[in-house]
């Protein structure tokens, strides 16, 4: 047990979590692997896996983002609109509420780096004045999705959805982005220490707002990916998924330090599996709406007891002391990397490369 | 950081190029709806929810309107006892080729049961279920609640689709643009699909479901509030949430009506929060008079007289709903008021659809149900009906001849 | 860099009284006075029977329930935790006030005991995961907001048979009458004055000073011999008896409805922040945080009684939310850099100190 990482246990519990789906969904007549589950597993993974990980991120860095469901909404209204259900405005559209998400996560930015506003309140009151904004401009449901981009939301390769596939390969960019650029690690050393990331020679302040940009930007796709489901704009559709609290529950529960520093992309998308997963069960089972949430909120926090008291001990340290307690955790280092174990080098490596 | 950004974007814009140029090799799971489907819904077939058309953001539908005001007073077909069953005559569907023996399974896609209105409903629907299930008419029902998420109500439609082994499809939509796609899907089965409460923007469905609309609450309500209150009274117009077809609706009739008749509405977004709605009509009656008050739904309405009572105001005039604490309340204090319905006893129709559809009668493609507000003539009779039932409960949920009534809506059982 | 805080903490304490009270005056603790002075002067400006003093006091009466739960969200959030719950521990508790006690009044006072205890219930686990199983509280709290509401809602079916009693409503809706100059005197405002000042008083005894110092360093207030388990544990069952309180008065105010608290954890943070308190904890005082919650919504009846569009209140209050802290937050920077040289500090790029929820024990 102590050797495991988080994200291994985080995985374990996916694993744990299958086997009681297989045994939960199979007593009630249904198969857990069937094509149309393991589809509709993996469809409510595609929107909220995206927001996670723009959240991982932002969490990385030591800020939060509450604004997203917000972004998201706006998102699906600007692409949505600009498309008109034209073709040939898919492309445009899609720059544009890129462009617009990736604005807002900019602001956010730049207020949480530039004003020194902790990022729960700096990401509150944007997503107060987006919110002002999508009630006075749209009264429902607004433009079209044509055809051809409404096929991102309705098709799959066998049982996978292009949406899901189209977020794992956002993952994987913003892994190698993590992992093998100055940025990522500079993500790493801010959230580990922003005093000591500065005298190593960081500047402490891009990486909290290209971290805010990416998240807004991650859920402006989410947003174009919902307006394709829905083949329209919604003012509503992001607030509806209750997506801020759902992705921070998310990245915790991937084993990401709420506190910044430490944590791993790939243990979030396990723990946005978790949640996907969840949900199709208790579906299945026609659980009760109001009992959803009560193992939503319990599954929370028991997944995340199970291995909160142990790392705290067997995390390595952010900073220079880690040798000194990594005796029973895997060696920080590339191959760990690879595997996103959150106890990759963390500012270690940003050190060594910014002071070379 | 800015080159990993465009890098992301471009990589993103290739795979999604990539997707677009596999899907039309690979087979896909479900067909998308035809473009020109959803694009040429313009049309006011479906009367349920105004069509948000290409840029329009504007609720208000004067054909919809026209005819949702002639139908407040149309003669509706059946038996005044079972208001659920009760039509306005139009085009029936002809469902014989549905006809079939045996008990069926039902799947019931909900939007969600996250307020009184619809948990009462829902009550409602699972009794009568039970009838028709000793009936032998329905041999389970399937349900997928989506907790008000638009998204999920597609995939759990999807869902059905696919594993269901349904018989029939009953939908009860989120919202209405978005939805269409899947519900098109549902009718491409080739099974029998209902859709109730709001609507789609595609009459594939066998039947859609619906008292007569927003429209008409607007109408009468208004109407209400107008010939009591005199030129340039103020109303205050105490509204859920934006962006709601139904809730709307009934805002863009009541404000042009107010209009109209030169009174001064002023209208707030309360998240039917009482506390919310206490502290506005605080704010209101500190800075001027306030005339009355219109609803989009009773939700909080006891805390908006409260309001005045605790200000030592007058009470004003007052639309509500047909929810019990309004009532109670409208009696108690002799406002002049009135309760709009937004029939409750609809839940139960779609089950009673399903039943005419498998028995392969003819059910009409638009089945408009009543929807009268209660008067305060009414009043007293549907408290009497209704004693004992929490505040929560509607007036008009139409399930007294159903088992189980009235112990199941006094404690909610809510399956 | 907490060395250097805890040395200009020390340093603080040390100085005379006359120096101490000018210095907070510059913080963003003190700030928030001027602020709310500011916008009642405002308010005032647009309708000026607004100070008469019934309509004020009526005011101050309606705010006293999120002030409430602000003062229980400070203690969470100066020992350097979140309570995210608070929202649904109101509507449990309006709930449990509207089923339980329903029309008769003999159980007002055996419900109301309940209540109590449920809250101090609620907090306790909060508490004792958050500090035990060292989950973050965010996380916690977050989970305990899903699955309270949710079992309440379960319970109920969705809506509470109805309103309490009348003599218990009476608590949040009534006062004392014919009191001179006021006309009446409205019962929250007495249990806001109450609350205030019992928790003014706590946080100059030994455990407020210790769940300052645990938030600031819980490290350090370890070493001091604190048990900063039990010291935090507290402080979440404070938020939660906070939130009960709020929840009383909320119910005689506007009576039982699920909605009623919904989202009063982000008001309740919101107002906190607003009062100057550090998300991360360590610094802030109690009553701004009460100050907080009477700017928030002295905002919202400005915004009423200028008429903004409904639609657009949202944004107003978002940008002045940001605005203020922002603010604040500079006057925090320039505070700190008189009393401590190490200016570097200063450019953290969040304003929380390095200890944020739950994971203080973690990582170092």
């Amino acid at each position: 047990m102590n050797r495991l990482s988080s994200t291994h246990i985080v995985y374990l519990v996916a694993l744990a979590t299958i086997i009681a789906g297989t045994v939960l969904v199979g007593s009630a007549g249904r198969n857990f692997f069937s094509p149309g589950n393991v589809s509709d597993i993996l469809t409510g993974t595609s929107i909220l896996g995206f927001i996670a990980i723009g959240q991982t991120l932002v969490i990385l860095v030591g800020s939060l983002d509450l604004s997203v469901p917000y972004v998201i909404s706006l998102s699906s209204l600007i692409g949505a609109g600009i498309m008109a259900n034209q073709p040939g405005n898919i492309l445009p559209a899609v720059l544009a509420a890129l462009l617009v998400s990736a604005l807002i996560g900019l602001a956010n930015g730049a207020v949480v780096a530039g004003l020194q506003v902790h990022g729960f309140i700096a990401t509150l009151g944007m997503g107060l004045i987006v919110s002002g904004y999508l009630g006075s401009n749209y009264q429902g449901s607004a433009g079209q999705a044509p055809l051809a981009f409404r096929l991102i939301g309705a098709t799959g390769i066998g049982p996978v959805p292009v949406s899901t596939l189209i977020m794992l390969a956002c993952a994987a960019v913003v892994l190698l982005m993590l992992n093998t650029t100055r940025l990522g690690h500079a993500m790493y050393a801010v959230g580990g220490d922003a005093s000591v990331a500065r005298m190593s020679g960081v500047r402490t302040r891009t990486p909290v707002i290209a971290a805010h940009v990416i998240c807004s930007t991650m859920a402006g796709l989410a947003g174009l990916l919902l307006a394709a489901r829905l083949g329209v704009g919604s003012p509503t559709i992001g607030s509806q998924g209750g997506y801020d609290l759902l992705s921070i529950a998310a990245v915790v529960l991937g084993g990401t330090l709420l506190a910044g520093g430490k944590g791993s992309l790939i243990g979030t998308l396990g723990g946005v599996l978790i949640f996907a997963m969840l949900d199709n069960i208790m579906s299945v089972l026609q659980v009760n709406p109001f009992l959803k949430d009560v193992v939503r909120g319990i599954v929370i926090v028991v997944a995340v007891a199970v291995y909160a008291r142990r790392k705290v001990v067997h995390r390595p340290a952010r900073f220079g002391r880690g040798p000194a307690h990594d005796d029973d955790a895997p060696p920080p280092g590339p191959g760990t990397s690879r595997q996103g174990g959150p106890s990759r080098g963390d500012g270690t490596g940003a050190r060594d490369e910014v002071s070379a | 950081m800015r080159g990993s950004i465009l890098g992301k974007v471009t990589v993103i814009a290739a795979t999604s190029l990539l997707a677009l140029t596999a899907c039309t090799t690979d087979s896909s799971i479900e067909d998308p709806p035809a473009a020109e489907g959803t694009a040429s819904s313009e049309t006011t077939e479906t009367t349920g929810a105004a069509q948000p058309s290409e840029d329009s953001t504007e609720w208000f539908d004067q054909a919809v309107y026209d005819e949702q005001d002639a139908q407040r007073s149309a003669t509706f077909e059946g038996d005044p006892e079972q208001p659920y069953l009760q039509y306005i005559d139009g085009e029936m569907k002809d469902t014989s080729a549905f006809a079939s023996t045996g008990p069926k399974k039902a799947c019931f896609s909900n939007a969600s049961i996250s307020n009184p209105w619809r948990q009462t409903g829902w009550i409602t629907m699972n009794q009568q279920l039970q009838v028709l299930q000793e009936a032998g008419v329905i041999s389970e029902m399937e349900t997928r609640d989506a907790q008000d998420d638009d998204n999920t109500q597609i995939a759990d439609i999807d869902y059905f689709i696919a594993e269901g082994n349904c018989d029939a499809f009953i939908i009860s939509p989120n919202s209405t643009a978005a939805m269409t796609p899947a519900v098109e899907r549902a009718c491409e089965t080739g099974k029998p699909v209902v859709v109730f409460d709001r609507g789609v923007q595609t009459d594939c469905a066998v039947t859609f479901i619906h008292p007569i609309g927003g429209f008409a609450w607007g109408i009468d309500t208004a109407e209400f509030l107008s010939e009591r209150l005199n030129e340039g009274d103020k109303v205050v117009a105490l509204r859920i949430l934006p962006g709601v077809d139904v809730l709307e609706q009934r805002w863009a009739a009541a404000e042009r009506i107010f209009e109209e008749n030169g009174i001064e509405a002023v209208d707030y977004f309360t998240g039917a929060d009482p506390v919310e709605i206490k502290s506005i009509i605080s704010d209101e009656l500190a800075t001027g008079d306030v005339q009355g008050i219109w609803m989009d739904a009773g939700d909080g309405a006891v805390a908006a007289i409260e309001a005045f009572e605790d200000a030592g105001a007058d009470l004003p005039v007052m639309t509500g709903e047909d929810e019990m604490s309004f009532l109670r309340k409208w009696e108690e204090t002799g406002i002049d008021g009135l309760a709009p319905v937004y029939s409750n006893f609809q839940w139960r129709t779609p089950l009673l659809a399903l039943q005419k559809i498998f028995a392969g009668e003819e059910v009409p493609a638009e089945w408009v149900l009543p929807q009268s507000p209660i008067t305060e003539e009414e009043r007293g009779e549907f408290l009497t009906a209704n004693e004992g039932m929490p505040d929560g409960h509607y007036a008009k949920f139409g399930g007294e001849d159903l088992p189980g009534y009235p112990t199941v809506w006094q404690e909610r059982q809510i399956p | 860099m907490s060395v250097a805080t805890d040395r200009a903490v020390l340093q603080q304490n040390r100085s005379p009284r006359g120096e101490r009270v000018l210095r907070a005056l510059r913080t963003p603790s003190g700030a928030i006075f001027v602020l709310v002075a500011l916008l009642f002067l405002a308010v005032l400006a647009a309708n000026p029977s607004f100070g008469e003093p019934g309509s004020l006091i009526r005011f101050i009466g309606r705010t006293a329930p999120i002030a409430i739960a602000a003062i229980g969200q400070y203690f969470v959030i100066v020992s350097g935790e979140f309570d995210l719950s608070m929202g649904s521990v109101v509507t449990a508790q309006v709930i449990i006030a509207g089923n339980l006690i329903g029309q008769d009044e003999s159980r007002t006072i055996p419900v109301l005991a309940l209540m109590i205890v449920f809250g101090a219930f609620v907090g306790l686990v909060n508490g004792l995961v958050t500090t035990l199983l060292k989950v973050p509280s965010f996380i916690v709290t977050l989970g305990t907001m899903l699955a309270l509401l949710g079992l309440v809602l379960f319970w109920t079916g969705g809506a509470a048979t109805g309103n309490p009693a009348d003599s218990f409503r009476q608590i949040g809706r009534g006062g004392i009458q014919d009191v001179p100059v006021l006309e009446v005197l409205p019962y929250p405002v007495l249990i806001l004055v109450a609350t205030a000042a019992a928790a003014f008083w706590l946080m100059r005894r030994p455990y407020g000073r210790t769940l300052v110092a645990v938030g600031d360093n819980s490290r350090a207030a370890a070493l001091t011999g604190a048990s900063v388990w039990w010291v935090r544990t507290r402080a979440f069952m404070l938020s939660s008896l906070a939130a009960t309180a709020a929840g009383v008065i909320l119910v005689g105010y506007a009576g039982v409805h699920p909605s009623v608290g919904q989202g009063y954890e982000f008001t309740a943070i919101t107002a906190v922040v607003l009062g100057g308190v550090v998300i991360g904890g360590g610094r802030g005082w109690v009553l701004s945080a009460a100050a907080g919650a009477f700017a928030l919504e002295l905002l919202f009846t400005l915004l009423n009684f200028l008429g903004v569009e409904s639609t657009w209140r949202d944004s107003v209050q978002g940008a002045i939310i940001i605005v203020a802290v922002a603010a604040a937050s500079r006057n925090w920077q320039r505070k700190r850099r008189g009393a401590s040289s190490r200016a570097h500090d200063e450019h953290r790029p969040i304003a929380a100190p390095t200890p944020a929820p739950g994971t203080n024990e973690g990582g170092t």
